[in-house]
């Protein structure tokens, strides 16, 4: 159905029935701006519900108003008794015969886009290149595996432009669902064995704002995540890197070689992993925490936001399970001040890729993001 | 044993009348009043979630207060609002419109009553510990994890209010089949007996999901059973498909009565037979039974593959043809008819738009692919608001404008009536309109903030500002009742022209309703007898004693009962000792219903003679 109708005309039926005071909303968020496969596929299907909602709207608002004018009681009717007509069977055929027409233009291409974005397998061809991700939602973060490239990572998804990338989704405690309005409709993750699977494909470079569509609890709202699409070389780039990241690695400064090992003393590592290689996935793993777009997926990635997160993440994921689990367990100071400045210092160094999501911006003109 | 008398009864006495009545029309006002409290409750819920709303990053209730008042507000909107709303109509006019003298089984009403208020009652104490958190439709395991008692509530509460509502749609059911006065054929019924019938057949289908599945989730939550726990081999979207089987028609539950009263308002006010009307009965059959077939189409985005959604999606496009039947029936009703703008007319005239914009989103959401973008966002919100706001709550008002002096003896002031009537119809727009694009921006449902940034905030503020508006309609409308019932004009038999038989007997109607059961010789047979008759419905019996219930307080006890089990139930988890309160609970209740088995209770007999006396008087 594509080009079914043009796109300057799409536009403009979008811009006069969408309301001229709100515009789109944010164009890396909204569902209205399309910029890849799914949530393109979709769009128009949506603009051909809305157009034949809208033929219908108008004729049924044509006769309500024509008959609420014209049929209201007069001065001089007060003792009038209308006709008392029974009813009209051509009338009947009628509106149930042209409502049923109207349903089927719509129902053709909603079965066939169903079944089109249901198809999650990658087509023999490209099975060997194809990169297929499993992600799982988690209270209140998302975990990714790129199986094929052996890469662990958490809340910032990799991805490269102009090609299906697969989703395999799960969750491990409650359904969350996985939606990046921009680019593609959601699907719910559920807990157990019922894995869903999806594509992204983003047609553009950028940071596409991705949320948390299904209520998971206190924190539901801030689930936030970012996709990252970024051209097919950088993304190479980006995997060879994070394949040989060096855990090892000694930070240059002396408060970040401090924050090191207080990641080890006070149990961080119980439940995060650093290095992309897999190990704990209790929390959210920190390979390219200092590349991450946002804090928490919602709050600027400043070190300030990250001291204030370490001393009481409640303030800003109110009902998250890293509260009281670390500093070895201890609730009510699990660690100073200092040391969670410390541990920022190492935190935010993590960057061991030269992809960070500033390269996906770079094509894109949207200033939004400096902001 | 009209309110004129039960005024000259003490307040004690009064009390003592509606807490044992039987009385379809007393039960009735215990719906009306108790629906209208929690009605006041839910919506203040919604004004607290809408100030929250307001602003982006807003700080206003904390996330977890955010997420009971979601859940609260949800639960009791559809549970204990909208559902008594509609028993308190169809208590009214349904008996009076078939020209019955009660309903089938009138001891069965007040129970029926009784658990629905007691359940609703449990449900909210719930404010006290902490309320349930997991969405009014409680997806586990969110809901089966949840922490506290919330949950635990919204479980126990449910299910006492919803055994009620079961028996309460059985009674009206057999009421419908079998007490329909002589000539009143299945289809001389007003449209709202219809409806209600139809709807009674969906509540006696539909509620039995709801019961199994809270079952399900009371032996996960209570007894640590696994139905829904992954880890322990269950499987939560059971709970999904339970509760959808319920949950979909339930929405025709609610709207299909309000669909016939619109039916019988428009009829009546544009002096007019309903146009179609045997094309609008089966419109309104088809409806309920389609409303079985498209559970799935809430859970799109679920994962039940491609084949599913396709079918589900076809299936739900299939009711907007026979909901389009009734919009185009009721216009051409009023086409060639003489419109009388009354307050009910101005609420039922307002509904068709809005319900039909309802009715449009439905359709698209019915796309299955494009779900995947509409699906749990706010252009989910602005839909079902579209739908029971626009279709249920102004159907309501309109209901209870046109047979408020059937109740009450008294007309609603017609100025106040149109007054409340701007301020809500503008704010309801102002408030949802513009949530199908907050949607569609990228806002999903339940949130409690959203971010500055994301511009989401000003289609937010406009929302929040419609909501006050609404406020301000239903406080006018609150003063309208209160102002109509202390220096109301006094109401005739038939102040609207109107056609049916709840018309031709006195406004209220004495307790037996009908002094002789009329012969019904047509459609709209009050209408039949003004046009060919001499206005008066002719008897269909000699005058004779009529057989009339005793009130009762089991019904009372009844519930009370299950009440206190509920609540034992709830916190044995805790301590085992509070299963001496469930017992004592489960006693009063299996108490109560031994003896209502074993103590005759053969009601009583009006005397032909004492009839007689009245005169006219009940013609």
């Amino acid at each position: 159905m594509k080009g079914w109708v043009s796109k300057s005309r799409i536009l403009f039926l979008l811009s006069s029935l969408m309301l001229v005071l709100t515009g789109c909303g944010r164009s890396n968020l909204t569902a209205l701006q399309p910029k890849g496969e799914g949530a393109d596929v979709i769009f128009d299907l949506m603009m051909l519900s809305v157009i034949i909602m809208v033929f219908v709207g108008v004729v049924v608002m044509a006769i309500y108003f024509f008959v609420l004018i014209r049929f209201r009681q007069k001065k001089d009717q007060e003792d009038f008794i209308p006709k008392q007509t029974e009813g009209n069977q051509f009338l009947e055929v009628l509106w149930t015969v042209i409502p049923i027409l109207l349903l089927v233009i719509l129902a053709v291409p909603t079965v066939q886009k169903t079944f089109m974005l249901a198809d999650t397998t990658p087509s023999e061809e490209n099975k060997e290149d194809a990169i297929t991700i499993e992600v799982t939602g988690k209270q209140y973060w998302w975990h990714y595996n790129y199986n094929g490239q052996k890469i662990q990572t958490s809340q910032d998804l990799y991805i490269p432009t102009g090609e299906r990338v697969y989703l395999k989704l799960n969750a491990s405690d409650v359904i969350h669902s996985y939606w990046v309005p921009t680019i593609s409709g959601k699907m719910d993750t559920n807990p157990g064995e019922n894995t869903n699977e999806m594509f992204l494909h983003a047609y553009e470079e950028g940071v596409y704002y991705g949320k948390c569509a299904e209520l998971c609890g206190p924190s539901h709202s801030l689930m936030d995540f970012k996709v990252i699409a970024v051209s097919p070389e950088e993304f190479d780039q980006w995997v060879s890197d994070m394949q040989n990241v060096d855990t090892d690695a000694t930070p240059e400064s002396d408060s970040a070689q401090r924050g090191k090992e207080l990641f080890t003393e006070k149990s961080c590592i119980g439940c995060h992993a650093v290095g992309a290689g897999g190990g704990a996935s209790t929390g959210p793993n920190l390979t390219n925490f200092g590349d991450r777009a946002k804090l928490v997926g919602y709050k600027e990635n400043t070190k300030e936001n990250l001291v204030t997160w370490l001393l009481d993440p409640e303030k800003f994921k109110p009902g998250n399970k890293m509260t009281g689990k670390y500093g070895n367990g201890d609730p009510v100071n699990p660690i100073s001040e200092k040391e969670a400045s410390q541990i920022a210092d190492y935190l935010l160094q993590l960057q061991p890729s030269e992809i960070t999501p500033e390269d996906a911006k770079s094509t894109d003109s949207d200033s939004e993001e400096e902001k | 044993m009209s309110t004129a008398t039960a005024q000259k009864q003490g307040f004690g006495a009064t009390l003592w009348d509606y807490l044992t009545t039987v009385d379809h029309k007393k039960i009735a006002i215990l719906y009306l009043v108790s629906g209208g409290i929690f009605f006041l409750a839910g919506g203040l819920e919604a004004l607290l979630i809408r100030i929250q709303l307001m602003v982006p990053d807003n700080n206003f209730v904390s996330s977890g207060m955010y997420n009971q008042l979601i859940t609260m507000h949800g639960t009791t909107m559809i549970f204990l609002a909208a559902m008594p709303f509609i028993f308190a109509l169809m208590n009214i006019a349904v008996p009076l419109q078939i020209g019955a003298r009660d309903v089938a089984f009138p001891f069965l009403n007040s129970l029926g009553f009784w658990l629905f208020f007691f359940g609703g009652v449990l449900l909210n104490l719930s404010w006290f510990t902490g309320a349930p958190d997991a969405g009014w439709t409680a997806y586990a395991p969110l809901s089966t994890t949840s922490p506290g008692h919330g949950m635990d509530f919204y479980v126990l509460g449910l299910q006492i209010s919803g055994a009620g509502t079961l028996i309460g749609g059985i009674n009206f059911l057999v009421t419908i089949i079998n007490m329909r006065a002589p000539g009143m054929t299945y289809m001389r019924m007003p449209l709202f007996t219809w409806t209600a019938l139809v709807t009674s057949v969906l509540i006696l289908f539909a509620f039995p999901a709801l019961t199994v599945g809270l079952f399900l989730m009371m032996f996960d939550r209570l007894f640590g059973a696994g139905f829904f726990d992954p880890t322990m081999g269950g499987n939560h979207v059971i709970w999904e498909h339970l509760f959808w089987i319920f949950g979909h028609p339930e929405v025709y539950i609610l709207v299909l009565p309000i669909f016939g009263l619109f039916s019988d308002i428009i009829s009546t006010f544009s002096k007019k037979r309903l146009f179609g009307y045997s094309a609008m009965v089966f419109a309104t059959v088809l409806i309920g039974f389609l409303g079985f077939m498209v559970w799935a189409h809430h859970m799109f985005t679920t994962g039940l593959g491609p084949i599913a959604n396709s079918i589900f999606a076809i299936a739900t496009m299939a009711i907007a043809v026979p909901t389009g039947i009734k919009i185009f029936n009721w216009l051409f009703t009023m086409w060639g008819g003489v419109i009388r703008m009354t307050a009910a007319m101005l609420w039922t005239v307002a509904f068709i738009p809005s319900f039909t914009l309802g009715g449009f989103t439905g359709v698209m959401l019915a796309a299955a692919a494009a779900d995947f973008q509409y699906h749990d966002t706010y252009f989910v919100v602005a839909h079902f608001h579209y739908v029971i706001v626009g279709g249920v709550v102004f159907g309501v008002f309109a209901g209870l404008h046109y047979w408020w002096p059937k109740m009450f003896g008294k007309i609603l002031d017609e100025k106040l009536g149109k007054l409340a009537f701007w301020p809500f119809f503008i704010g309801f727009h102002l408030t949802f309109f513009i949530q199908h694009f907050l949607g569609l921006m990228g806002m999903p449902r339940r949130y409690w903030v959203f971010h500055s940034g994301d511009g989401l905030d000003l289609g937010n503020l406009i929302s929040t500002i419609g909501a006050f508006f609404m406020t301000l309609g239903t406080l006018i409308f609150l003063y309208n009742v209160i102002i109509t019932s202390i220096k109301g004009e006094k109401a005739s038999a038939d102040p609207w022209d109107a056609r049916t038989l709840e018309w031709s007997i006195p406004s209220p109607p004495p307790f037996y309703n009908f002094k002789q059961t009329p012969l019904v010789r047509g459609l709209d047979p009050l209408w039949v007898e003004k046009r060919q008759g001499n206005g008066k419905m002719t008897p269909a019996e000699p005058l004779g004693d009529i057989h009339m219930p005793n009130n009762s307080f089991i019904p009372f006890m009844i519930s009370l009962g299950s009440f206190v089990m509920g609540y034992g139930l709830i916190y044995q988890v805790d301590d085992s000792r509070w299963l001496f309160v469930a017992i004592a609970g489960l006693l009063i209740t299996l108490g109560s219903m031994f003896v209502r088995s074993v103590k005759d209770d053969l009601g009583y007999h009006i005397h032909k003679e004492d009839l007689e006396e009245k005169g006219a008087g009940s013609e």
